[in-house]
């Protein structure tokens, strides 16, 4: 047996290996500090949307609930008066409920809204501990208020 | 007993270990909570229990990209003897459950379980007569993991959020304290009944150790 041609050489060759390895940049991304790019599709966490006055984009159609797979999104719809208006249509969501443990995020309901009212945006972040604490509710899922700008309606 | 145990609350990483519970009649083993818990949380063995698809996901939360190594967890166990978590990665059928319950009775005491994905969860897309609806009829769980399947961030969270819970348990108490909505008395009876909603299916009487 020949030692340098049987063993050091090949452990040269395969530390130089390891090492060119070593030197190379990482490829982790250290997740709670850093986030990896989310793709542009990206489906995760319902959100519902308001227009820009505010109103909820949301008739109450039940044509998510319809398309969706697995049945996860319970919507009750209530009739809008002039009093309490909260869609510009005739009716609107009065209970807007989604299973987000049942749900699988295929976007299909956001296909199925004709107003794109429902919409699936990056948050993934959805583990929890308790089964109940992932029925979300209309107040969880709608999107804020947008808030007006004083000052820039000032200076116009 | 049970006061103390609805006081436990889960808080984020920027607190202190141990919150100040007023002590809750544990003098001596207050400190020792906080190096066992430390210990703990920063070495989970999983166990290698991959059923579908949400396995890939898992086996590429250990991998380079995302490495669970950084949080002590990769060395992922074939054998329930050398595990503390299981994370029940897809559908369980209800030919598997047995063996998932089994599985779960040979993991030594501190253990916890991750139900990750919505098949294991509350059985997904599969609400058939096949498919356990969810895996919480079988084993207490600790972390669910909504998605299908989620993503190797999402995983990480929520072992992030299981190491969270370590934290809070405490040395005085049950080993396998799991502070439950359902379940008032935790500490007194020897077996307790896991309820779940929006199962079709019977509870299952589960004996706790």
């Amino acid at each position: 047996m020949n030692i340098i041609r049987d063993v050091i050489k090949p452990i040269g060759k395969g530390l130089k290996i390891t090492m060119r390895h070593f030197l190379e940049p990482k490829d982790t991304v250290s997740y709670p500090e850093q986030r990896k790019e989310q793709f542009a599709r990206t489906r995760w966490r319902h959100v519902l949307l308001r227009y820009e006055d505010g109103l909820e984009r949301c008739i109450g159609c039940s044509l998510c609930a319809g398309a969706c797979p697995v049945r996860c999104i319970y919507v009750e719809a209530a009739e809008n008066t002039d009093e309490e208006r909260y869609s510009p249509g005739e009716r609107y969501a009065k209970r807007y409920e989604i299973n987000l443990l049942r749900c699988i995020y295929c976007g299909y309901c956001q296909d199925a809204c004709p107003t794109g009212a429902i919409v699936l945006r990056e948050d993934y972040e959805l583990a929890d501990y308790t089964r109940e604490s992932f029925i979300a509710t209309k107040e969880m899922l709608l999107e804020p208020l947008p808030v007006r700008d004083e000052v820039a309606e000032a200076v116009k | 007993m049970d006061k103390r145990v609805q006081e436990i609350v889960l808080r984020d990483s920027s607190t202190p270990a141990i919150p100040n519970l007023e002590m809750g009649g544990n003098v001596l083993l207050t400190r020792l909570d906080e190096i066992v818990n430390w210990a703990r949380r920063n070495s989970i063995f999983p166990l290698t229990f991959g059923l579908a698809c949400c396995a890939i996901e898992m086996m590429s939360s250990a991998a380079s990209r995302f490495d669970l190594a950084r949080f002590g967890m990769e060395v992922f166990r074939a054998s329930p003897r050398q595990a503390d978590l299981m994370i029940v990665a897809g559908r369980v059928s209800k030919k598997m459950a047995p063996v998932l319950r089994q599985i779960y009775d040979q993991m030594p005491a501190p253990k916890w379980v991750v139900s990750m994905g919505a098949c294991a969860s509350c059985g997904g897309i599969f609400n058939n007569y096949a498919i356990v609806q969810g895996v919480d009829q079988i084993v207490p769980v600790d972390v669910y993991v909504p998605g299908c399947p989620p993503s190797p961030d999402a995983l990480i969270y929520a072992l992030i959020k299981l190491q969270q819970k370590i934290r809070t348990q405490r040395l005085g108490m049950l080993l396998e304290l799991k502070p439950r909505t359902d379940t008032p008395a935790i500490g007194g009876a020897e077996t307790k009944t896991i309820s779940t909603p929006n199962s079709s299916l019977p509870s299952v009487r589960a004996h706790e150790t």
